[in-house]
Protein backbone atom coordinates (compact mmCIF):
# COMPACT_ATOMS: atom_id res chain seq x y z
CA UNK A 1 0.00 0.00 0.00
CA UNK A 2 1.42 3.32 -0.75
CA UNK A 3 2.17 5.25 1.67
CA UNK A 4 -0.27 8.37 2.31
CA UNK A 5 1.58 11.74 1.83
CA UNK A 6 0.83 14.79 4.10
CA UNK A 7 -0.86 17.89 2.32
CA UNK A 8 2.58 19.94 3.00
CA UNK A 9 4.57 17.46 1.50
CA UNK A 10 2.60 16.95 -1.56
CA UNK A 11 2.07 20.79 -2.11
CA UNK A 12 6.33 20.66 -1.62
CA UNK A 13 6.19 18.29 -4.50
CA UNK A 14 4.13 20.32 -6.91
CA UNK A 15 6.49 23.26 -5.68
CA UNK A 16 9.81 21.30 -7.22
CA UNK A 17 8.02 20.29 -10.14
CA UNK A 18 7.03 16.67 -9.49
CA UNK A 19 4.94 15.80 -12.34
CA UNK A 20 3.00 13.31 -10.36
CA UNK A 21 2.02 16.00 -7.83
CA UNK A 22 -0.31 18.02 -9.70
CA UNK A 23 -2.40 15.04 -10.71
CA UNK A 24 -2.42 14.53 -7.33
CA UNK A 25 -3.26 17.58 -5.67
CA UNK A 26 -5.90 17.86 -7.79
CA UNK A 27 -7.59 14.71 -7.06
CA UNK A 28 -6.82 15.54 -3.20
CA UNK A 29 -8.90 18.93 -3.22
CA UNK A 30 -11.41 18.20 -5.83
CA UNK A 31 -14.13 16.90 -3.41
CA UNK A 32 -13.66 19.17 -1.06
CA UNK A 33 -13.81 22.52 -3.93
CA UNK A 34 -16.70 21.03 -5.15
CA UNK A 35 -18.43 20.45 -2.46
CA UNK A 36 -17.90 24.07 -1.17
CA UNK A 37 -19.12 25.30 -4.75
CA UNK A 38 -21.65 22.93 -4.71
CA UNK A 39 -22.80 22.37 -0.92
CA UNK A 40 -21.72 25.96 0.62
CA UNK A 41 -22.94 28.01 -1.89
CA UNK A 42 -25.25 26.02 -4.12
CA UNK A 43 -23.96 27.24 -7.08
CA UNK A 44 -25.62 26.31 -10.69
CA UNK A 45 -23.76 23.65 -12.68
CA UNK A 46 -22.18 25.94 -14.97
CA UNK A 47 -21.12 28.24 -12.37
CA UNK A 48 -19.74 25.71 -10.05
CA UNK A 49 -17.59 24.46 -13.33
CA UNK A 50 -16.44 27.71 -13.46
CA UNK A 51 -15.44 28.47 -10.48
CA UNK A 52 -13.78 24.89 -9.66
CA UNK A 53 -11.49 25.29 -12.86
CA UNK A 54 -10.88 29.09 -11.64
CA UNK A 55 -9.63 27.89 -8.07
CA UNK A 56 -7.27 25.60 -9.35
CA UNK A 57 -6.32 27.25 -12.16
CA UNK A 58 -4.89 30.25 -9.33
CA UNK A 59 -4.19 27.24 -7.06
CA UNK A 60 -1.43 26.27 -9.76
CA UNK A 61 -0.37 29.94 -10.64
CA UNK A 62 -0.28 30.83 -6.72
CA UNK A 63 0.85 28.07 -4.61
CA UNK A 64 4.62 29.42 -4.37
CA UNK A 65 3.16 32.18 -2.29
CA UNK A 66 1.64 30.16 -0.13
CA UNK A 67 3.05 30.85 3.38
CA UNK A 68 2.76 27.62 4.90
CA UNK A 69 2.50 24.45 3.14
CA UNK A 70 0.42 22.89 5.64
CA UNK A 71 -2.23 26.01 5.15
CA UNK A 72 -3.55 24.58 1.74
CA UNK A 73 -6.48 23.24 2.83
CA UNK A 74 -7.77 26.19 4.36
CA UNK A 75 -6.27 28.40 1.53
CA UNK A 76 -8.28 26.50 -0.79
CA UNK A 77 -11.53 26.51 1.01
CA UNK A 78 -11.26 30.53 1.42
CA UNK A 79 -9.92 30.79 -2.50
CA UNK A 80 -13.22 29.04 -3.27
CA UNK A 81 -15.45 30.71 -0.89
CA UNK A 82 -14.70 34.05 -2.38
CA UNK A 83 -14.65 33.04 -5.60
CA UNK A 84 -18.35 31.75 -5.23
CA UNK A 85 -19.38 34.77 -3.12
CA UNK A 86 -17.82 37.25 -6.54
CA UNK A 87 -19.95 34.82 -8.69
CA UNK A 88 -23.21 35.00 -6.92
CA UNK A 89 -22.83 38.92 -6.29
CA UNK A 90 -22.67 38.96 -10.53
CA UNK A 91 -25.23 36.77 -10.87
CA UNK A 92 -27.36 39.03 -8.26
CA UNK A 93 -26.43 41.86 -10.48
CA UNK A 94 -27.56 40.44 -13.79
CA UNK A 95 -31.18 39.02 -11.78
CA UNK A 96 -31.82 41.60 -8.95
CA UNK A 97 -34.39 39.40 -7.61
CA UNK A 98 -31.54 36.58 -7.02
CA UNK A 99 -30.74 36.68 -3.04
CA UNK A 100 -27.42 37.38 -1.67
CA UNK A 101 -25.02 34.33 -0.81
CA UNK A 102 -25.89 33.70 2.72
CA UNK A 103 -22.38 34.02 4.13
CA UNK A 104 -22.60 32.76 7.75
CA UNK A 105 -25.10 29.70 6.03
CA UNK A 106 -22.21 28.85 3.92
CA UNK A 107 -19.74 28.94 6.70
CA UNK A 108 -21.02 26.30 8.68
CA UNK A 109 -21.53 24.05 5.64
CA UNK A 110 -17.61 25.07 4.79
CA UNK A 111 -16.61 23.89 8.79
CA UNK A 112 -18.45 21.11 8.33
CA UNK A 113 -16.76 20.16 4.81
CA UNK A 114 -13.79 20.59 6.84
CA UNK A 115 -14.15 17.76 9.43
CA UNK A 116 -15.51 15.90 6.25
CA UNK A 117 -12.02 16.19 5.02
CA UNK A 118 -10.33 15.21 8.00
CA UNK A 119 -12.54 12.26 7.43
CA UNK A 120 -11.36 11.93 4.20
CA UNK A 121 -7.93 11.85 5.43
CA UNK A 122 -7.84 9.89 7.62
CA UNK A 123 -9.65 7.16 5.17
CA UNK A 124 -7.02 7.85 2.43
CA UNK A 125 -4.62 6.70 5.54
CA UNK A 126 -6.90 3.45 5.97
CA UNK A 127 -6.00 2.60 2.13
CA UNK A 128 -7.78 -0.13 0.44
CA UNK A 129 -10.13 -2.14 0.18
CA UNK A 130 -11.78 0.10 2.38
CA UNK A 131 -11.17 3.04 0.97
CA UNK A 132 -12.92 1.78 -2.06
CA UNK A 133 -15.95 0.02 -0.02
CA UNK A 134 -16.75 3.51 1.75
CA UNK A 135 -15.93 5.42 -0.85
CA UNK A 136 -18.25 3.40 -3.28
CA UNK A 137 -21.17 2.92 -0.37
CA UNK A 138 -21.03 6.49 1.18
CA UNK A 139 -19.98 9.09 -1.69
CA UNK A 140 -20.88 6.91 -4.73
CA UNK A 141 -24.17 5.67 -3.36
CA UNK A 142 -23.59 2.61 -4.59
CA UNK A 143 -26.14 -0.70 -3.72
CA UNK A 144 -24.53 -3.63 -1.62
CA UNK A 145 -25.08 -5.56 -4.94
CA UNK A 146 -23.06 -2.94 -7.65
CA UNK A 147 -20.10 -3.07 -4.62
CA UNK A 148 -20.23 -6.49 -4.37
CA UNK A 149 -20.15 -7.31 -8.34
CA UNK A 150 -17.52 -4.68 -8.77
CA UNK A 151 -15.33 -5.80 -6.10
CA UNK A 152 -16.14 -9.35 -6.19
CA UNK A 153 -17.05 -9.66 -2.53
CA UNK A 154 -20.28 -11.34 -1.62
CA UNK A 155 -22.88 -9.01 -1.10
CA UNK A 156 -23.88 -10.26 1.96
CA UNK A 157 -20.76 -9.20 3.44
CA UNK A 158 -20.84 -5.88 2.21
CA UNK A 159 -22.74 -4.06 5.57
CA UNK A 160 -20.39 -5.96 7.62
CA UNK A 161 -17.34 -4.91 5.58
CA UNK A 162 -18.57 -1.06 6.16
CA UNK A 163 -19.39 -1.86 9.65
CA UNK A 164 -15.22 -2.93 10.28
CA UNK A 165 -13.99 -0.36 8.13
CA UNK A 166 -15.99 2.63 9.59
CA UNK A 167 -14.48 1.01 12.85
CA UNK A 168 -11.16 1.55 11.15
CA UNK A 169 -11.29 4.97 10.02
CA UNK A 170 -12.52 6.09 13.80
CA UNK A 171 -9.15 4.42 15.07
CA UNK A 172 -7.09 6.06 12.51
CA UNK A 173 -9.12 9.63 13.36
CA UNK A 174 -8.98 8.62 17.39
CA UNK A 175 -5.39 7.98 16.74
CA UNK A 176 -4.99 11.43 15.13
CA UNK A 177 -6.33 13.14 17.88
CA UNK A 178 -4.18 11.59 20.49
CA UNK A 179 -0.62 12.29 18.17
CA UNK A 180 -1.47 15.71 17.91
CA UNK A 181 -1.76 16.87 21.66
CA UNK A 182 -2.73 19.75 23.75
CA UNK A 183 -2.35 22.98 21.72
CA UNK B 1 -12.20 17.65 15.67
CA UNK B 2 -13.16 15.73 18.69
CA UNK B 3 -13.73 11.47 18.08
CA UNK B 4 -16.45 10.85 15.99
CA UNK B 5 -18.79 7.65 15.99
CA UNK B 6 -19.40 5.32 13.01
CA UNK B 7 -22.56 7.07 11.54
CA UNK B 8 -21.30 10.40 12.03
CA UNK B 9 -18.06 9.72 9.64
CA UNK B 10 -20.46 7.66 7.06
CA UNK B 11 -22.36 11.00 7.36
CA UNK B 12 -19.14 13.19 6.77
CA UNK B 13 -18.23 11.10 4.23
CA UNK B 14 -21.14 11.25 2.01
CA UNK B 15 -20.73 15.35 1.84
CA UNK B 16 -18.01 14.27 -0.38
CA UNK B 17 -18.69 12.93 -3.87
CA UNK B 18 -16.55 12.88 -6.14
CA UNK B 19 -16.29 16.01 -8.50
CA UNK B 20 -17.52 15.19 -12.12
CA UNK B 21 -14.42 13.70 -14.03
CA UNK B 22 -14.15 15.99 -16.67
CA UNK B 23 -13.58 18.87 -14.51
CA UNK B 24 -10.88 17.07 -12.52
CA UNK B 25 -9.31 15.77 -15.68
CA UNK B 26 -9.39 19.39 -16.71
CA UNK B 27 -7.70 21.15 -13.75
CA UNK B 28 -5.00 18.15 -13.68
CA UNK B 29 -4.21 19.68 -17.13
CA UNK B 30 -3.65 22.93 -16.34
CA UNK B 31 0.49 22.41 -16.62
CA UNK B 32 0.52 21.79 -20.55
CA UNK B 33 -2.00 24.57 -20.66
CA UNK B 34 0.33 26.93 -18.81
CA UNK B 35 3.33 25.61 -21.20
CA UNK B 36 0.57 26.46 -24.04
CA UNK B 37 -0.15 30.31 -22.67
CA UNK B 38 3.47 30.92 -22.80
CA UNK B 39 4.01 30.18 -26.06
CA UNK B 40 1.19 32.27 -27.19
CA UNK B 41 2.28 35.00 -25.04
CA UNK B 42 5.60 34.89 -26.63
CA UNK B 43 4.03 34.57 -29.78
CA UNK B 44 1.79 37.43 -29.37
CA UNK B 45 4.52 39.61 -28.36
CA UNK B 46 6.67 39.02 -31.58
CA UNK B 47 3.78 38.97 -34.00
CA UNK B 48 1.49 41.86 -34.89
CA UNK B 49 -0.48 40.53 -37.10
CA UNK B 50 -1.20 37.33 -34.49
CA UNK B 51 -1.83 40.11 -31.82
CA UNK B 52 -4.60 41.20 -34.24
CA UNK B 53 -6.31 37.39 -34.38
CA UNK B 54 -6.63 37.52 -31.02
CA UNK B 55 -8.36 40.34 -30.14
CA UNK B 56 -10.65 39.51 -33.40
CA UNK B 57 -11.60 36.25 -32.51
CA UNK B 58 -9.56 34.87 -29.27
CA UNK B 59 -10.77 31.59 -29.58
CA UNK B 60 -10.30 30.67 -33.45
CA UNK B 61 -6.83 32.06 -33.13
CA UNK B 62 -6.03 30.09 -30.45
CA UNK B 63 -7.14 27.19 -32.42
CA UNK B 64 -5.86 28.29 -35.76
CA UNK B 65 -2.21 28.56 -33.72
CA UNK B 66 -3.12 24.55 -33.13
CA UNK B 67 -3.79 24.83 -29.25
CA UNK B 68 -6.75 23.64 -27.47
CA UNK B 69 -8.94 27.02 -26.55
CA UNK B 70 -8.96 25.74 -23.09
CA UNK B 71 -11.13 27.87 -20.98
CA UNK B 72 -7.80 28.68 -18.90
CA UNK B 73 -6.21 29.72 -21.77
CA UNK B 74 -8.57 31.99 -23.10
CA UNK B 75 -9.73 33.47 -19.92
CA UNK B 76 -5.67 33.95 -19.28
CA UNK B 77 -5.00 35.68 -23.06
CA UNK B 78 -8.32 37.65 -22.39
CA UNK B 79 -7.04 39.32 -19.75
CA UNK B 80 -3.39 39.60 -20.65
CA UNK B 81 -5.24 41.65 -24.00
CA UNK B 82 -7.10 44.06 -21.79
CA UNK B 83 -4.19 44.83 -19.93
CA UNK B 84 -2.06 45.78 -23.25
Amino acid sequence: MAVEQTDAQLVSRCRAGDPDAWNEFVERFSRYVYAICSRGFRLAEPDAEDVFQEVFARAFERLSELRSDDAVRPWLAQLTRRLCIDRLRLSARDMPSDAEPDEREADDVLATLDDAMTVRAALDKVGDPCREILDRFFCRDESYRTIGDLLDIPAGTIASRISRCLDKVRSELDGRNRGSGPS
Amino acid sequence: MNGFDEEQIGRLLRLLPPAPEGWVRAAQELPAARAALDELVARAEQDAAFRLQLRADLERAVAAAGYEPSPFIVSRLRQLLEAV
